[in-house]
């Protein structure tokens, strides 16, 4: 017994002893984060899932005894007449939203490439927006927007526009949330595609201007291309970031008026918490369905970035 | 004209910002002038009757939210500064499984982690708690913490550590003496933005915390709008209230703010 533990004992460190004291380590490092993302992610979507498999009624919910539903509740959301509507309502304020704040933070961190005076301060100042609390924001833009003494109202009337419901009428109340969002996206977009164009080799302007290039071209032969990467995970997290977007929308318009601005995050959110009436079951599935959403996204995200050289 | 592209920058900030000059507008204006048409474009007779308002009735929310948002930074700190020196520096087997988890944990929906988290805390008692308010909000930073450390900590050279580790230190000992000092900027990034993600936490706060007595400054201005909708001055003036740590940060670390974007987001 003692003589095969020993054999073991010094056979195991023959061809594994440089690495294995280090392993041990690395994993008492991580052990931390391996214990909090099991109870505080891996957990909490354990029971999401488990929720969306139920029928949990509040009752249930308090005495645990669930009635197991299989996927009924992802087949009455998904041939509710509300689904289309909030995927696509999730569809244009996501691609709206990440398309115009890309747009716009390409743009800016183009203009700010150039060294001028008191270009730093100004670029600083446009993040702003994007460390302001989000109940800020969104109820200044409450505010702004506002039918009878709104700010864009009054400054539309000088123009001979007449008064627009932006929150109270269904057909502008999901552009109002979107502006509002790509209000708030655009200084993100700035400080990471700024930081990609300062990678760019100066010497390939240089040349490019020796060739005669004017300011389009290089633009579309050289800042374009070479920011296609940084441009491709801006995108991605933007995207994955304003699927989730709930506060926004939920403070200017609560979805509403009549699911107008509804999307699949704030259906989720209204169903579970919107109401005097938890209904945790179906929201869970709504849930459920935008973190696949999400997930395929990221997917495609990596598949393109393994054929891109 | 060399000062053009200051002039449109200047004009392009302005435009940006005007939502911001708005609500410090309103909030200095008359109660009796909020309805005036056109609206008044600047603060002619401005006053601080919303200002006193707002403090009068939420400073006790506002300490909440700062113990809060301190108790989140701590918690962020704890569990991301070792599993980011693991993965950057011990090379430990599995580590890219769980950069994939990392990844993965960003694509959950805040709601999802929401009702999670509200069917847990219903048994464990933790539902309209503090302490519970401040783990959900943790979970918005851990993943960030972890990325933005490793890479960071990659980037220490190494032979720093291997003479430490020559001179007898353990792991443990070049972490804390050696690679953590080394390390403060990249702390500063990650406990600001924690901090700055827990003060303005909304979704976490009114699903775990909406019945209690103790609210964070967030919860304290959607039920302020909720409960009065003619007081906008004193709304936009908590709200002003409410940026104060972003303007105070982000005066105080505004290079950290683009590095540490940079460095969790692009890294090819």
């Amino acid at each position: 017994m003692t003589s095969t533990r020993t054999a073991a004992a010094l056979a195991r460190p023959a061809h594994r002893a440089p690495r294995r004291p280090l392993q041990w380590t690395a994993l008492a490092f991580l052990a931390p984060l391996l214990v909090y993302l099991l109870l505080f992610y891996a957990y909490p979507l354990y029971r999401n899932i488990e929720l969306s498999l139920h029928d949990y009624t509040p009752r249930a919910f308090i005495q645990g005894d669930p009635e197991f539903t299989g996927l009924e509740n992802y087949r009455a959301i998904l041939t509710d007449g509300a689904f289309l509507r909030a995927l696509g309502n999730t569809a244009l304020f996501t691609l709206g939203s990440i398309a115009v704040q890309y747009a716009l933070g390409l743009a800016l961190a183009v203009f700010f490439h150039r060294r001028f005076r008191l270009s730093a301060v100004l670029r600083a100042l446009f993040l702003v927006p994007w460390l302001l609390p989000l109940i800020v924001s969104a109820s200044t833009w409450s505010w702004m927007l506002a039918s009878d003494n709104g700010v864009v109202n009054a400054a539309l009337r000088a123009f001979g526009i007449g008064q627009i419901n932006w929150l109270t009428s269904p057909d502008t109340s999901l552009l109002a949330v979107t502006v509002a969002n790509i209000w708030l996206g655009v200084p993100f977009n700035l400080v990471i595609l700024y930081a990609g164009l300062q990678n760019i080799p100066a010497e390939l302007y240089e040349a490019a201007g020796l060739d005669g290039a004017n300011a389009w071209q290089r633009f579309l032969r050289i800042t374009f291309p070479l920011l296609r990467p940084v441009s491709a995970i801006t995108l991605l997290l933007g995207l994955i970031y304003t699927l989730k977007v709930v506060d926004i929308i939920w403070i200017m318009t609560r979805g509403g008026p009549a699911d107008a601005s509804t999307t699949l995050a704030i259906w989720s959110y209204r169903e579970a918490f919107g109401t005097g009436q938890p209904d945790f079951s179906p929201a869970a599935a709504v849930g459920n369905l935008l973190i696949l959403i999400a997930f395929a996204a990221g997917l495609v995200h990596v598949r393109l970035r393994k054929e891109t050289p | 004209m060399r000062g053009w592209r200051t002039a449109v920058g200047v004009v392009l900030a302005g435009v940006m910002l005007f939502p911001v000059y708005w609500m410090v507008n309103v909030s200095l204006t008359r109660t009796g002038d909020l309805r005036a048409d056109p609206p008044h474009w600047f603060p002619w007779n401005p006053t601080f009757e919303g200002y006193a308002a707002a403090l009068g009735q939420q400073l006790p929310a506002l300490a909440t939210s700062l113990f809060i948002g301190l108790g989140t930074v701590a918690l962020t700190l704890a569990v991301s500064l070792p599993a980011g020196f693991a993965l950057a520096r011990l090379r430990p087997r599995g580590g890219r499984a769980v950069d994939f988890l990392l990844l993965v944990a960003q694509m959950i929906p805040a709601v999802v982690m929401a009702m999670g988290f509200y069917a847990i805390y219903i048994r464990l008692g933790l539902l309209n708690t503090v302490p519970g308010l401040i783990v959900a909000d943790s979970t918005l930073a851990v993943p960030f913490g972890v990325l933005l450390f490793r890479a960071f900590m990659a980037g220490i050279p190494g032979e720093l550590m291997a003479a430490a580790q020559l001179d007898g230190a353990s792991t443990w000992r070049t972490f804390r003496s050696i690679v953590l000092p080394l390390s403060r900027n990249s702390v500063i990034t990650v406990s600001l933005f924690t901090f700055l993600w827990a003060w303005s936490d909304f979704i976490f706060a009114s699903t775990l915390n909406r019945n209690s007595d103790v609210i964070p400054i967030t919860l304290g201005i959607f039920r302020y709008i909720g409960n009065n909708t003619t007081q906008w001055n004193s709304i936009m003036a908590t709200a002003v209230i409410a940026s104060v740590p972003a303007a105070f940060l982000l005066v105080l670390a505004q290079r950290y703010i683009a590095a540490g974007v940079t460095a969790g987001a692009v890294k090819d």
